[in-house]
């Protein structure tokens, strides 16, 4: 601080101006305040000699100390890689449907397919997995394609409904609202399929006519008894469990114009962006099949 | 004959307005095409009818009037924007509140710029030129140079904020933070801008006392700087000159660091700079005393402004920014921290010797108190630029809770403080109507911004933690949505706290508006005192 104590005005002098009665002291710089600001712009020196920082015409000075932010990455990724190379090459060459039995390599596809599960699937699927309207609940025993490691390997890998992957799995149901039925019989067998799941219908006097529509139009892909048929992705419709939901305003909607929700491949080979590695894929489909809901 | 030159360039812009709504290519540059013509039209007629009727505005005396406009605009402003403010705090706490109907309209992300740009630009820019035009015509004893044309300043920058808020809301943004007004929204205010450089400085150079007063070389520099900052980031070439979107000319990295170099200098010149300007004239004045140190003032302006323009790589570490870049925003944003201090040294030191008052006048409180959140967040900042901080810091709360302390702490108090002065000698009234409202302004703004800023600390370090949270064998641990889970009941005391900084606003408000009406008006004084 200044020595001369500044609470006593008169002992310290102004500057002589005044502006619409504002006067200015004429106090000296606070010591302690030069001196942080010096020891700043010293350590900003030494700092800037240390790190890359200073820009040349072509490139920058690197630094003393060979810092760079991209090395860095660089090497994390090595070391992580090397830490987890070996195991990662053990789930890929292992048979899929004995990874869960090793607790090695189910310990670890676990640990790793949460990573992944939180990383690239939980915006779609929740990051507890539980899915929203459209995007199916993992933690259930419904399958559309199968619950098996298997099967929830190829889903991943290929993924569903995309233009990106030739193997991914496919089914369209018809929008029956386009010519195919007329409103009478989407109304009726709406109905119908209401009464599958136990619900009440919500016009009983239908019901009849709707179960011959669905023996029709529907029990091709969802089973007479509209247990449905997982190798064409066709739902059942005798659960409780509904991917757009059950009532009667939402079924009537699915069956006038269809759904045809999209998962994209995650395979490297599906997609040039080649997302995940085999690796991760592996430990994922584990991970989703210790959900509660595997077979 | 300068009327009718008025009336020409009017009615062509609201031909040329009236054409291009014609034209339109989106709904945003419809309804600016349509505003443009109507206030251009409105004032054609205004001026038709003025025509021959011959104003002449009395020469001796200060331009008072336009500063009066600015005053009752910005407590508006603060009200305005410190509601969008608490409504998008609640949208984050309770999504539910992106109202269907609403959606594509007032929805977090097209409110989000409207908060921002309605605090920074609409309240804090309004009181910048309300409060510059009133300081500079007092501290160089000269009345507003270029007679209208600071009116045109105030009202064209009012015009800026409309566009610019209309905008927002209908989709027209160019996606540049605090630069989100697309190209002919920036043309415009170019334009005011540079008008307003024109009338700072003709009434500097008319000014009757030998030396400019240090609030003048802070707004003096808030000024220039913007212009420069707002020209170079807005470089922009538009698709049409019929619609509202633009192309930006520089991409990637370049385009990244232009924005934050104007970013990071839109903090410094318009929210350190200017409000140092505001300072250093409502402290003095309020407190009745000198200011501290008249050669730390100048070391510490000339330090601030050549140091904080190379600050701005810091909010591009660990990006496509070369490594070079980023060592150098660090460095100069911690060789900052005592030229910013040097203005918190000279606020409260100027109180010594009037410390007493801190019990008595609640406004003096107020500047304390904003010279203080100036201090905190100074240091704060050159903090979170060292870049072990800042990989843990950013895109984490801990940012918002940081502009907050200074946005709500700095920039709202001091600038309560200067419209709690100003008012009453505005409108010649002894006193302000009720000084236990201030009080109660005080408490609710503090406790506001310590809810607030104290919530964005812990959520911020919370969700930063949880971010690169791993398990052993190096996977992360939580996904993002989980981190968005656990900042819930932060984000219900951080709305809080802004509803309590709003509440304090509209008591100001009610206060002021109350002392224009109802406190006792002051005897005049038996010689005016002339500016010329």
């Amino acid at each position: 601080m200044s020595k001369k104590p500044v609470q006593k005005g008169n002992e310290v002098e102004t500057t002589g101006h005044s502006w619409d009665g504002i006067e200015e002291y004429n106090n000296p710089l606070p010591k302690w305040w030069v001196y942080i600001f010096y020891a700043c712009i010293v350590w900003a020196i030494g700092y800037s000699v240390a790190y890359p920082a200073w820009p040349g015409l072509k490139e920058a000075t690197p630094g003393l100390i060979g810092f760079s932010t991209r090395g860095n990455v660089a090497a994390d990724i090595a070391e992580q890689q090397e830490k987890l190379g070996p195991i990662n090459a053990k789930l890929e060459a292992a048979e899929l449907t004995a990874i869960t039995s090793n607790p090695e390599l189910n310990a670890y596809a676990v640990s790793a397919g949460a990573a992944v599960f939180k990383t690239w699937c939980a915006q779609c699927h929740g990051s507890g997995a539980a899915g929203a309207v459209g995007y199916p609940n993992l933690l259930d025993n419904d399958w559309l394609w199968g619950g098996d490691v298997e099967a929830i390997h190829a889903t991943v890998s290929h993924g569903i409904r995309n233009e990106d992957d030739d193997d991914a799995r496919f089914s369209d149901m018809p929008a029956f609202g386009d010519d195919y039925l007329e409103a009478e019989e989407i109304d009726s067998v709406v109905n119908y399929v209401m009464t599958l799941s136990g619900q009440a219908p919500n016009d009983a006097a239908l019901v009849e006519a709707g179960a011959e529509v669905f023996e029709a139009e529907c029990s091709a892909c969802h089973a007479e008894d509209g247990t449905g048929d997982r190798a064409q992705g066709a739902p059942n419709l005798t659960d409780a469990i509904w991917l757009y939901g059950g009532d009667y305003a939402t079924i009537k909607e699915t069956v006038t114009f269809s759904r045809s929700g999209v998962m994209p491949p995650w395979s490297a080979e599906a997609s040039e962006a080649g997302r995940l590695t085999e690796a991760q894929i592996r430990a994922v489909a584990v991970y989703v099949h210790q959900l509660g809901g595997g077979e | 004959m300068l009327n009718y030159i008025k009336l020409i360039a009017l009615a062509l812009v609201t031909l040329f307005a009236l054409i291009a709504a014609n034209y339109a290519r989106d709904l945003a540059y419809l309804v600016h095409a349509i505003l443009v013509a109507v206030i251009a039209g409105g004032l054609f007629i205004y001026t038709l009818r003025g025509t021959g009727t011959k104003k002449v505005a009395p020469q001796d005396e200060y331009l008072d009037s336009v500063v009066r406009v600015g005053v009752i605009l910005t407590a508006f402003w603060a009200v305005v924007g410190f509601l969008v403010g608490v409504t998008i705090a609640y949208q984050l706490a309770f999504p539910q509140l992106n109202f269907e109907w609403a959606q594509g309209y007032l929805n977090f992300g097209r409110l989000r710029p409207l908060h921002t740009s309605a605090v920074i630009f609409a309240f804090g820019g309004t009181g910048l030129i309300t409060t510059s035009f009133y300081v500079v015509q007092r501290t160089s004893a000269a009345r507003l140079w270029g007679g209208n044309l600071a009116w045109f300043v105030f009202w064209g920058y009012q015009l800026f904020i409309l566009l610019a808020a209309t905008g927002y809301v209908l989709g027209a943004t160019q996606s540049k933070e605090y630069a989100e007004p697309e190209w002919y929204v920036d043309w415009w205010l170019t334009i005011v801008w540079v008008s307003y450089l024109a009338v700072y400085l003709g009434t500097i150079m008319k000014r009757k006392e030998p030396h400019i007063y240090v609030a003048n070389w802070f707004y003096l520099s808030f000024i220039v700087t913007v212009a420069m900052l707002h020209v170079v980031n807005n470089l922009s070439i538009p698709v049409s000159i019929f619609g509202s979107k633009s192309v930006q000319v520089f991409a990637g990295v370049q385009d990244a660091m232009t924005q934050w170099w104007y970013g990071h200098n839109a903090v410094g010149f318009f929210l350190t700079a200017g409000f140092l300007g505001m300072m250093y004239y409502f402290i003095p004045k309020q407190a009745e005393r000198p200011v501290f140190s008249y050669k730390l003032s100048i070391i510490h302006f000339w330090a601030l402004i050549f140091i904080y323009i190379w600050a701005g790589p810091h909010h591009l570490h660990y990006t496509a920014l070369p490594d070079w870049a980023s060592t150098l925003g660090m460095v100069f944003s911690i060789v900052l921290w005592m030229p910013s201090w040097g203005g918190m040294i000279n606020g409260l030191m100027t109180l010594s010797g009037a410390w007493d008052k801190l019990r008595t006048d609640p406004i003096i409180r107020m500047m304390v108190i904003s010279v203080g959140f100036y201090g905190m967040s100074t240091f704060e900042g050159p903090m979170m630029s060292i870049r072990a901080v800042n990989s843990l810091s950013h895109y984490t709360d801990w940012t918002i809770g940081h502009v907050h302390s200074g946005a709500l702490g700095w920039n709202g108090m001091i600038t309560f403080g200067a419209l709690y002065y100003l008012v009453p000698v505005l409108w010649k009234r002894e006193r302000l109507y009720s000084l236990s409202m201030v009080s109660w302004h005080f408490w609710l703004a503090t406790i506001g911004i310590v809810l607030y800023a104290a919530s964005m600390w812990v959520t911020g370090i919370m969700e930063g933690l949880m971010w690169r949270e791993v398990d052993a064998n190096g996977f992360l641990v939580n996904a993002f949505a989980d981190t968005v889970a656990a900042k819930f009941p932060m984000y219900v005391v951080r709305a809080t706290g802004g509803l309590l900084y709003l509440g304090g606003a509209i008591i100001m408000a009610y206060n002021l508006y109350m002392t224009v009406r109802k406190a006792p008006a002051k005897e005049p004084l038996a010689t005016a005192v002339p500016a010329e």
